[in-house]
């Protein structure tokens, strides 16, 4: 490894006279190791709006709201969502209120469903962070979702049916800026 | 161990006494405070070493400058959680806020993850040629990078109910951090052609995570294992913090464990607070804009009287660094070239002061910065006109609030909040 890296750092300006393109996909330092399989599975715990990242697993509303006493959510965030200490979870006005009047709730304002998946799984329940099984996961969304009115009771959502659930906000949401260095904020902004 | 905390508490009792002496003490015309008094100290008293002091010092009992909690919340609250805790401005000078006194914030209040540095690993993947996993060794192997950066909440907000510039403008600090930069490591990895954004995940109980423009990674974003001469403190981070240079504080990564590279906006946890319905919000929501505040005089302190003061204060830009500050003595209506200290450097604190005579009758003092790009500090009456919105006290900055903060100047020497 050692010598390996002495040899490349020797032979660098070489190949950059040569041109750049020949160096920009190769290692310059050769430090670090590659993680295997397993480390990769276990760290990688952001879901994606494409749901690409997301367990084996299912589950539904029904196992969800026996999970949400089970779990301790309620004893934060009140027995149906809404009167506890916690932030709600569920809407307070009617669903026919467009979403982004309905108050900031995660399960109605956010346009991916697997932000909620992603959301319980990596910072609930409180002080237990972490410690759900997908399943588990599957069914508190579900369960979240149905009380916001965002899908039957019934549905089960799986790695392929959760990032096809239609969110109530749909595309209402502003797009984020394409950041570039050394540019204002905001063009036409002169704050 | 027991004995030393009552030792420190001690310690603290006295010097806040002390220092509520001198405070009553310098309004009165300066009686027994002639150089040659002051100079050896009234009671002649010495400080012996001790093990403790030989191998980590402390400050003088008589400097009492602390951190409080912000916005009402307690920190800690009943359970030891901790949410947003302000840093003594109004005490600051130069530009660096020294480690125990930096600003910290938690979204929804959190205890500190007691991480074993060599147990600590950053792992890089996504859409790259080659995933990596890095020990702390294996990062401070690489080319380093030393930067004076702020970091600052998006809740640093002035109200009319903020009193001292610590309550207003305390959920902002600067720091020298070093480290590598995240180009460095991601160019080690290979960047895949298709990827646009990136996601830093913390190791934390929530496991914290935002998404950013690439963009951003390779231009200046930096891993930092240091802060001020030291590792970063825990409650910055400790043991890998990443640095976002002029983005919200919150995008600055603490107990970084994971970079992902995807191929599009990733919306995990911290990313929720960004949601928007209007693009201009949402892009206000990012880059941090040029800011600016008087430190001295400001809110709570007392001028003993008219005569000379040198006005000082802090400047800061999230788009660069700071070109110019000017500062106003008359409540706006004319405006002065303030002297900035030393070089400015981008997205990082500056100091500027400016030479004042005080007549002794009320005003206001104010002050607003230009950065490198041309963006101007402004006025909150500026903003409203800028959205065509009635300025009432209701009206709120869109985005991060920049406005210029006035302190009004009371004819009896006391320092007040000119929102209030």
């Amino acid at each position: 490894m050692g010598a390996c890296t002495m040899g490349m750092l020797r032979i660098l300006p070489f190949v950059l006279l040569l041109g750049v393109s020949a160096m920009a996909q190769s290692p310059t330092y050769g430090v670090g190791r590659t993680p295997s399989a397993e480390e990769l599975r276990a760290w990688d715990i952001s879901i994606g709006p494409t749901g690409a990242e997301l367990p084996p697993g299912r589950g539904t509303a029904k196992e969800g709201a026996q999970l949400y006493v089970q779990k301790g959510c309620a004893v934060c965030h009140g027995a149906t969502g809404t009167g506890g200490a916690a932030p709600i979870l569920k809407g307070k006005a009617d669903p026919k209120i467009a979403a982004w009047d309905r108050g900031r709730i995660l399960p109605i304002r956010s346009p991916f469903a697997t932000t909620v998946w992603d959301y319980i799984n990596r910072a609930m329940p409180l002080g237990k962070e972490g410690s759900l099984a997908p399943n588990e996961v599957y069914a508190l969304t579900a369960f979240l979702l149905y009380i916001n009115e965002v899908i039957p009771e019934d549905q089960v959502l799986d790695n392929q049916s959760l990032p096809k659930v239609k969110m109530p906000i749909g595309d209402a949401y502003a797009s984020l800026p394409d950041w570039k260095p050394k540019t204002r904020r905001l063009q036409g902004y002169p704050y | 161990m027991g004995s030393k905390r009552t030792d420190r508490r001690g310690f603290l009792k006295g010097g806040a006494a002390l220092a509520g002496g001198l405070t009553l003490g310098a309004v009165e015309p300066a009686a027994g405070q002639t150089p040659a008094s002051g100079a050896s100290g009234a009671s002649g008293a010495m400080i012996k070493g001790s093990k403790e002091l030989i191998a980590y010092g402390d400050r003088s009992r008589f400097v009492t400058s602390v951190r409080i909690a912000h916005g009402g919340r307690p920190s800690p609250d009943a359970f030891g959680l901790v949410f947003h805790v302000a840093a003594p401005l109004q005490d600051s000078v130069g530009v660096i806020t020294p480690s125990s006194l930096h600003y910290t914030a938690t979204t929804r209040g959190s205890y500190l993850p007691d991480i074993d540095p060599r147990e600590h690993r950053l792992m890089i993947h996504g859409m790259v040629d080659r995933p990596l996993i890095f020990t702390l060794e294996d990062l401070k192997r690489l080319p380093s990078v030393t930067r004076l950066h702020f970091i600052e909440c998006a809740g640093n907000r002035s109200s009319p109910n903020g009193k001292t510039v610590q309550e207003t403008h305390g959920l902002t600090s600067c720091a020298e951090w070093t480290g590598v930069l995240l180009s460095t490591l991601l160019k080690e990895a290979g960047v895949k052609a298709g990827a646009t954004w990136f996601v830093a995940e913390g190791a934390e109980e929530v496991k914290g995570a935002s998404s950013m423009p690439i963009a951003k990674a390779m231009d200046d974003c930096l891993v930092c294992y240091g802060m001020n001469g030291e590792p970063v403190r825990p409650q910055q981070g400790f043991p890998l913090r990443l640095m976002v240079p002029g983005f919200e504080g919150i995008f600055a990564t603490k107990f970084l464990r994971r970079i992902k590279l995807v191929d599009r906006y990733y919306l995990n946890y911290n990313d929720y607070g960004h949601l928007d319905q209007d693009p201009k919000v949402a892009a206000l929501d990012y880059q941090i804009g040029p800011k600016s505040v008087i430190t001295f005089p400001s809110g709570g302190q007392q001028l003993p009287g008219r005569g000379f003061y040198e006005i000082s204060g802090l400047a800061w830009s999230g788009g660069g660094a700071i070109r110019r500050v000017e500062v106003s003595t008359d409540g706006g209506r004319r405006w002065n070239n303030a002297e900035i200290k030393g070089t400015p450097q981008r997205m990082a604190h500056t100091r500027f002061g400016y030479q004042w005579n005080w007549d002794g009758q009320e005003t206001e003092l104010l002050s607003r910065c230009t950065d490198e790009l041309g963006q101007v500090q402004p006025s909150r009456a500026q903003v409203a006109q800028f959205w065509n919105v009635p300025l009432d006290p209701s009206f709120r900055v869109p985005g991060l609030d920049n406005s210029i903060q006035p302190w009004r100047i009371a004819r009896d020497g006391s320092v007040h909040n000119g929102h209030a």
